[in-house]
């Protein structure tokens, strides 16, 4: 298959390249490490008259810890989040995240800020960025903007991105004491988008009862779906399992999944609630808990 | 239509090519460079035949723009023989029977030089995870994962 013609750019600074978006407006697409971008292109469900490498721009591509956050450059490849210490020792919900994402080879191509900015409700990194308090950083003309990830996904592969900007960095909180962050993902196959998937994370508070909770689901309706009225019901309360079953529950029920060849709505449900269950015991585990 | 001209290293030996902006590296290596031992399989970032290796990562080269490999190293299937003999994950393959119909193999071989390289004593769960994004649809995966752990052995 042979995407329809466009014009490619090879931009060798930010300012250069958020010049070419300006530019050429919405006929304009950031080409990161293409993984979306290209197959959609090749199918030609999408199609873009200009295509602005950020590859060739220095200085994108980056991990590391600064300032009380994890700072990660928005070209960097997953398969750099896979193989970094940091990530591996400290940030054991992202490790979960980037190895369900697509395959190694994919991997090896796909950066962070691409899977965001694509805004895929079956893109893996978004219910992890929200369960994280994450920030997206965007350059544009005007410099840099913060982006909280709350305000970041308006629906189904639309963000808060305007056409001339450019994700440039990820910041995350630095994990506090006594917590603990697990995504979970069921597929059918490797490389497949999630059927449904959970990401949490838990604080305990010195008592041993909840101070803080995150609890988000992928492919579960036009975007990742942050469960608010979950994470509320667990603040506060001692994690026995019947706090934890109860909080998926009513996660999984804010969820609106389509029915398709991964299954019924009525099934995307329950198995949301279900790996709710587990992400919510595996991140508890890793906070400590019991 | 706008036209590059990219420079390439390809298993050493550097080639010049006017390209198309929507070129796919696999149809610069197949049709301009006349390397088809780099299969199209799915077409669609699924199958992994298309596998080379970009600065030494496997890479799906249906999903790669010839014109963003301009200036960096590629190696395809043709790399691995060296002077008429035979690299050892391809005796590795011959030996241990690790293709039936061979569509998937140059794909599979390229994935797992780039293992290798990186991790000399694999385990069996390591090397399936490494193949994952490499599909055989013969299903011959134990003869496969055989033909990887004797070219570890011989690497080693």
């Amino acid at each position: 298959m042979i995407p329809a013609a466009f014009d490619y750019h090879a931009p060798k600074s930010l300012a250069e390249a958020v010049g070419l978006l300006s530019q050429y407006g919405d006929g304009a697409k950031v080409l990161s490490g293409g993984q979306s971008l290209l197959p959609l292109l090749k199918l030609r469900l999408g199609q873009a008259a200009h295509l602005v490498d950020i590859g060739r721009i220095p200085g994108l591509e980056y991990i590391k810890e600064e300032g009380g956050m994890l700072r990660i450059g928005g070209r960097t490849r997953e398969s750099a989040l896979e193989h970094s210490d940091l990530i591996r020792s400290r940030y054991p919900i992202l490790l979960d995240t980037v190895l369900v994402i697509a395959d190694p080879l994919v991997r090896n191509m796909a950066t962070v800020g691409g899977n965001l900015a694509h805004g895929d409700p079956g893109n893996d990194h978004p219910a992890t960025m929200l369960v994280l308090g994450a920030q997206v950083v965007a350059t544009g003309p005007k410099g840099e903007r913060v982006i909280p990830v709350d305000k970041f996904f308006l629906g189904l592969f639309s963000t808060a991105l305007k056409p001339d900007e450019i994700v440039t960095e990820i910041r995350i909180p630095m994990p506090a004491a006594r917590s603990g962050g697990a995504y979970v993902k069921f597929e059918r196959k490797v490389g497949d988008y999630a059927t449904a998937a959970a990401a949490a994370s838990i604080t305990l508070a010195a008592n041993g009862t909840i101070a803080q909770a995150g609890l988000a689901l992928t492919n579960m309706g036009p975007t990742s779906v942050r469960a608010t009225a979950a994470e509320q019901q667990l603040v506060g309360k001692k994690p026995d399992a019947a706090v934890l079953e109860s909080a998926a529950r009513a996660a999984a029920q804010a969820t609106s999944p389509n029915a398709d060849r991964r299954g019924a709505t009525d099934y995307k449900k329950e198995m949301g609630r279900v790996l709710a269950v587990r992400a919510l015991k595996k991140a508890l585990a890793r906070a400590g808990g019991n | 239509m706008a036209t590059h001209t990219i420079e390439v290293t390809v298993n050493g030996e550097k080639h010049q090519a006017t390209v198309e902006s929507r070129l796919l590296l696999v149809h610069l290596l197949r049709e301009q460079l006349r390397l088809t031992g780099t299969h199209i399989g799915c077409d669609t970032t699924h199958c992994g035949a298309c596998t080379i290796l970009l600065d030494g990562q496997p890479v799906k080269s249906c999903t790669v723009l010839a014109v963003q490999a301009d200036g960096h190293q590629l190696t395809t299937v043709e790399g691995l023989e060296k002077d008429g003999k035979l690299h050892p994950i391809q005796e590795g393959f011959w030996e241990k029977h690790g293709l039936q119909c061979g569509f998937c193999t140059p794909g599979m071989m390229m994935t797992s030089c780039a293992l290798l390289a990186r991790n000399k004593k694999p385990t069996e769960l390591e090397i399936r995870e490494a193949i994952s994004g490499n599909l055989c649809r013969c299903t011959g995966y134990v003869n496969i994962v055989k033909a990887i752990q004797m070219a570890a052995e011989r690497l080693a």
